[in-house]
């Protein structure tokens, strides 16, 4: 239905092309006037007001179609009698009429399914009508509102370029409308998260095990069921764990990623830098998985021989291993940011080190790295807020169950491993276990906004200095 | 100490450096070379299967078929009792048990590889032919040496009596390498000898297309904007910090909005490439946006003035003049933030593409997986014929993603000018 309209939208707005430039020009002829615009920008003019406003409509007419049915047909199954408490009995109910109306419905079918299926498809097919003659007469009127202006001799180039500068304005503006989904959707579910765990309890709790959260009536908890759920639902090892690991990731990716930065920058011939710097980004492009895979199948039970033929217990799910890997894939974001940092500390600086004698290594020691001490900070900041967000490496490799420890050897949780445990599979909406992952998705989401801003703020800062 | 001294000492210090700085470099060169090569010898494997050589005769009264029955009557057929006795025939059995170890040499799908062959050339029909079937994953794995066979019987897989029936085949010739085309054909399956990365394929596919219809033009009209006619106001200035934190956002964020939003509010079809595509591209945008706003910037403005000169309008001036120009970068900047996409999983294991999911999908809104989550639904099998299959389609994947960076740095350096 929806392509056979959209199809024949294309078509009203191809002929109305040809039609206005035709139009305008024959107009023109007739009463020998000077048209304000070239004719084909009539055509334009009257295609973007045939295609756009109809599109729109149809567009939003889609999204809330179904809505507004549901709604509808639910509030009526509820009059008949239907026995509807909460949401998931509303939606399988609906999901019966509906299959039912689509005719794949093959349990008992009682009178009151029955009527609803049969309101449900009146309500179909009215809504169905209802939008087309609506869009034709959306399609109709801007018709006839733009066929006005062309007769009148608009300029219409200029009327084009507005309208379409309006659609730029509008591309430009889905960053801010991602941005507020992205809070929205979080605020929402942790909001009624923390209507029932103290965000206190939430962020000092020492506990985190929510698979012992049970759904009970989240409206009515009991002091003695909110002691248990509170226990439930505790920050500290999740931040515990994922700090540790992006520590851990920091102590390789630091060394080794500075380090060729620097040689990159300063030692390097224009070949070697050629050949190593596009390799060493290879790194960075590699799917988080394919490291997840190899921390977890190799890097993990290598620990765990090497570790037993010390005679010690290392757990083949190790933090050592999960952030030795996150390490690794860090180091190109370390080495090409604090490469692009030192090749521009200007190099008046540099010959004046070597002017008093120093040595080159002594230049960037003491004059270079102190100079682009700032960026390299940056630099830092976002390789760790890059570690916090990482999913797949940690989810793979990394433990499942929290606990708070620093033995590398002994397995910890992160945030995103426990958001991904929370949310693969099965999910009942509405109770505090899923809830606690928009929570700690929330809380990602704030960590990560500040360490970016700080960087970035470092890396302005400096790169104003040095302009 | 004298000054010959610490000048060694420090010249010393001065290689030591260096020596270190090199190393780095080193060490992250080795890295990625154990990766790749640890990838590629567990996983080159894959691409072969092991078959083993039979002799079927295509019984007609065992079929409960007549000779020279339409297609239709040999698709309704039971080749339940065909398959047994072919496999049967292939070694001596005393009893029961031995038996069901001789079958479980052969693939679970042995029946439907007997049956296709029929239904290719309906002229075998009471015919005696040679068919290669397809090997169980023990078999797989002990053949092609990634499975030992010197571990005490009860540790193993495959008992003393079908390893006595492997050597007996081995020594007929009976045991053969294929290609492996279920590897590329079929969909997910519990059994990892016929489990392929089809419906990955197919729905990474959809959820890239889709990714590249919505972000490209968004992601072009926006930097439009952004360069050419965004006044200087707060309105901009919000615009440009939006963009640069989303680009900084991490990936399992965009997939609780994804579940929040497209699916618990617009209700759209869960584990579909549709879903998947909506939420790489709202992921993507930003990412494209950057390079596409760098590109637009590298156009010298004498070209813009040269065309308002003449007397073209703004308009005419940045869609005719500059926009052609910077198009090399934008499209190696999309294919980029693309190939960023491809290998994209957290997002997508939150909007449900984790569901076992056997059919190929024929539409975008059809249920499936997408390559990097079939290769941690994989990695999360215990078989170990998973193992090879996991390393295997990470080569795919990694391919996929090299033919895209170097058509971009191709574009780039191609048809790029250089404007000095």
């Amino acid at each position: 239905m929806n392509f056979a309209l959209i199809f024949l939208i294309i078509i009203f707005s191809i002929s109305l092309f040809f039609y206005g430039k035709s139009k305008t020009r024959s107009l023109a002829l007739q009463n020998n006037l000077k048209l304000n615009a070239l004719p084909k920008f009539y055509g334009y003019y009257l295609v973007l007001w045939c295609s756009i406003p109809s599109l729109v409509f149809l567009l939003i007419w889609t999204l809330f179609e179904p809505i507004i049915i549901k709604s509808i047909i639910i509030d009526n199954a509820a009059k008949l009698g239907a026995n509807i408490s909460d949401k998931n009995e509303a939606n399988l109910i609906y999901e019966k009429i509906k299959a039912i109306h689509l005719g794949t419905y093959f349990g008992d079918i009682d009178n009151i399914l029955q009527q609803s299926a049969l309101s449900y498809s009146k309500f179909i097919g009215l809504f169905t009508n209802s939008k087309i003659v609506l869009i034709f007469s959306v399609i109709i009127g801007s018709i006839l509102y733009s066929l006005k202006k062309i007769k009148n001799n608009n300029k219409a180039r200029d009327d084009v370029e507005i309208i379409l500068k309006g659609l730029l304005f509008v591309s430009s503006l889905i960053a801010i409308l991602t941005t507020l989904g992205i809070i929205f959707s979080l605020l929402f579910e942790s909001i009624k998260f923390f209507s029932v765990i103290n965000i206190f309890d939430y962020l000092f709790g020492t506990n985190w095990s929510p698979q012992r959260a049970f759904v009970r009536d989240a409206s009515s908890i009991t002091v003695a069921e909110y002691e248990e759920l509170k226990d439930a639902f505790g920050f500290i090892p999740l931040i515990a764990g994922t700090s540790f690991i992006a520590l851990i990731a920091m102590f390789v990716a630091v060394p080794i990623g500075l380090f060729s930065g620097i040689y990159m920058a300063e030692y390097a011939s224009t070949k070697i830098r050629r050949i190593s710097k596009p390799i060493i980004e290879i790194l960075a492009g590699i799917p988080t998985v394919v490291y997840g895979f190899f921390a977890a199948l190799t890097v993990g039970p290598f620990f765990r021989q090497f570790g037993e033929s010390l005679g010690l217990t290392v757990s083949s799910e190790s933090a050592l291993a999960a952030g030795l890997i996150m390490g690794i894939m860090i180091i190109p974001y370390i080495s090409s940011l604090s490469d692009d940092v030192i090749n521009s500390v200007p190099q008046s600086l540099r010959d004046g080190s070597y002017a008093v004698g120093a040595t080159k290594s002594e230049t960037i020691k003491q004059v270079v790295i102190p100079a682009a001490l700032p960026g390299i900070i940056g630099s830092v900041l976002l390789a760790v807020s890059r570690a916090i967000g990482e999913t797949m490496i940690v989810v793979m490799a990394a433990g499942l169950a929290a606990n708070l420890t620093i033995n590398p050897l002994e397995s910890t949780t992160t945030i995103t491993t426990q958001i991904v445990m929370i949310l693969v599979g099965d999910q009942e909406f509405d109770s505090p276990k899923t809830q606690s992952a928009f929570a700690l998705g929330l809380t990602l989401f704030i960590a990560t906004l500040i360490l970016n801003y700080v960087a970035q703020r470092a890396v302005k800062k400096y790169r104003e200095k040095y302009d | 100490m004298t000054k010959e001294k610490r000048l060694k000492k420090r010249h010393n210090a001065e290689k030591r450096f260096r020596f270190y700085g090199l190393a780095s470099i080193f060490l992250a060169l080795l890295f990625v070379l154990i990766l790749v090569q640890n990838i590629f010898s567990k996983g080159s494997s894959a691409f072969m299967k092991t078959a083993i050589n039979v002799t079927v005769f295509y019984d007609p009264e065992l079929l409960g078929v007549k000779n020279g029955a339409t297609k239709d009557e040999i698709l309704e057929a039971d080749f339940f009792d065909i398959t047994i006795d072919t496999l049967l025939k292939t070694f001596p059995t005393n009893n029961l048990d031995e038996e069901n170890q001789l079958i479980d040499l052969f693939t679970t799908d042995a029946e439907l590889e007997i049956k296709n062959a029929l239904i290719n050339n309906s002229n075998l029909l009471g015919k005696t032919v040679s068919l290669e079937i397809t090997s169980s994953d023990d078999i797989d794995q002990l053949h092609k040496g990634n499975y030992p066979r010197d571990l005490p019987e009860e540790r193993r897989r495959i008992s003393n009596f079908q390893l006595s029936i492997y050597d007996n085949f081995l020594e007929n010739k009976k045991i053969i390498k294929n290609f492996n085309n279920y590897f590329f054909k079929n969909g997910d399956s519990r059994d990892p000898e016929i489990a392929g990365i089809g419906g990955a394929l197919v729905g990474s596919f959809y959820s890239i297309l889709i990714c590249l219809l919505l972000s490209f033009p968004i992601a072009v009209l926006a930097s439009i904007y952004l360069e050419e006619f965004a006044p200087k106001n707060k309105i901009t200035d919000f615009i440009e910090i939006n963009i640069n934190n989303l680009a900084a956002v991490p990936s399992i964020v965009y997939g609780l909005l994804a579940l929040q939003i497209l699916l618990a509010t617009i209700q759209l079809p869960r584990s579909t490439p549709l879903v998947a595509g909506i939420t790489l591209a709202l992921m993507t945008l930003p990412r494209i946006i950057i390079p596409c706003r760098a590109s637009l910037k590298a156009v010298p403005p004498s070209i813009r003035e040269g065309a308002l000169a003449v007397g073209a309008s703004k308009f005419q001036s940045v869609f005719h003049h500059v926009v052609p120009l910077a198009l090399p970068g934008t499209l190696s900047g999309t294919i980029i933030g693309l190939a960023q996409a491809l290998g994209e999983t957290a997002p997508l294991i939150l909007i449900g593409m984790v569901a076992f999911v056997v059919d190929i999908p024929s539409t975008p809104i059809d249920p499936s997986s997408s390559l990097p989550v079939q290769v941690y639904l994989w990695s999360e099998s215990a078989e170990r014929g998973f193992v090879e299959k996991t390393s295997a389609t990470i080569m795919m994947l990694l391919s996929f993603l090299i033919v895209m960076n170097f058509l971009a740095v191709y574009l780039r350096q191609k048809f790029e000018k250089r404007w000095n």
